[in-house]
């Protein structure tokens, strides 16, 4: 069986996706982080849908550019986040933490090179509608579906009386 | 070894910005940052799911889709409830830096 090689398209978006998520760590400016992390989700979506998963393509861009990102900026702004602290934007065991998310990064992509799939290298492409999506997500993902929304509720009414002011209350 | 099939591209990709989500969730000093180290993680997982999905066996079963749609939904629900946390502590604290919250006691 033929092995496809990555597209260009794979590399460009993937090259664009890795520099949005390296920025999104790495700049000073929090609300320069926030910017660089859209970048990186865009980059996500399109990659989704390079993989014909349209849906989760476009559930990522309303869900994550919409609403993620849009939520990150709020809080920096109401947290005065986006000054640069005196002290660096790193914390003291920065030294550490890069450590361990380089293994990380070794680990599992010696495990990724050195597995020998039993899957195949090409699969015809799957054609599926949003229709499909929604007869499975009514029908055999229905419970799940159900629970997602009760957990949606009942975070966000959380959220909302987490952050609330209470007056008096605060020192 | 020495041809990478699409599949792993997309799983070493996936791999990339899982290591870049974790080394800044436990490099940064701010907690918005943790939390958008956090969000690229999840990003990431969602990643191989829908890459697993698209070159597994069954793609028409759309188990890996579903996965991957419930988990941008919990995803959401997290960044909510994360980032109200960051404002009340800030509002306690006057401040995000991680290395100064270091007392339980409100």
């Amino acid at each position: 069986m033929r092995v496809p090689a990555m597209t260009i398209v794979f590399y460009v978006i993937a090259a664009i996706t890795v520099a949005g998520a390296l920025a999104a760590m790495l700049l000073k400016n929090t609300v320069h982080c926030a910017l660089a992390l859209t970048v990186a989700f865009a980059g996500l979506a399109i990659q989704f849908l390079e993989l014909d998963a349209q849906f989760a393509g476009f559930a990522q861009i309303l869900v994550y550019i919409g609403a993620v990102a849009i939520l990150v900026v709020f809080a920096i702004l109401l947290t005065r986040g986006s000054e640069t602290p005196k002290e660096g934007v790193f914390s003291k065991t920065w030294l550490a933490g890069l450590a361990i998310a380089a293994m990380v990064f070794a680990v599992l992509s010696w495990a990724v090179l050195n597995s020998t799939s039993s899957l195949p290298g090409d699969s015809p492409k799957p054609t599926v509608s949003v229709l499909e999506i929604g007869n499975a997500l009514m029908g055999r993902y229905v419970l799940p579906l159900e629970i997602v929304a009760v957990l949606l509720t009942s975070a966000l009414i959380g959220a909302v009386i987490v952050a609330k002011h209470e007056k008096g209350s605060a020192k | 070894m020495g041809h990478v099939t699409a599949l792993q591209g997309y799983l070493l990709l996936a791999a990339l910005l899982f290591a870049i989500g974790l080394a800044g969730a436990l490099t940064r000093r701010n907690a918005i940052l943790v939390l958008i180290g956090i969000e690229l993680m999840l990003n990431a997982a969602n990643l191989n799911l829908i890459a697993f999905w698209r070159y597994g066996p069954h793609p028409e079963a759309l188990t890996g889709m579903m996965f991957a749609i419930f988990s941008i939904a919990v995803a959401a629900a997290e960044a909510a409830v994360g980032l109200g946390l960051v404002i009340h502590i800030y509002r306690f604290t006057q401040t995000t830096d991680l290395d100064q919250m270091n007392r339980m006691k409100g």
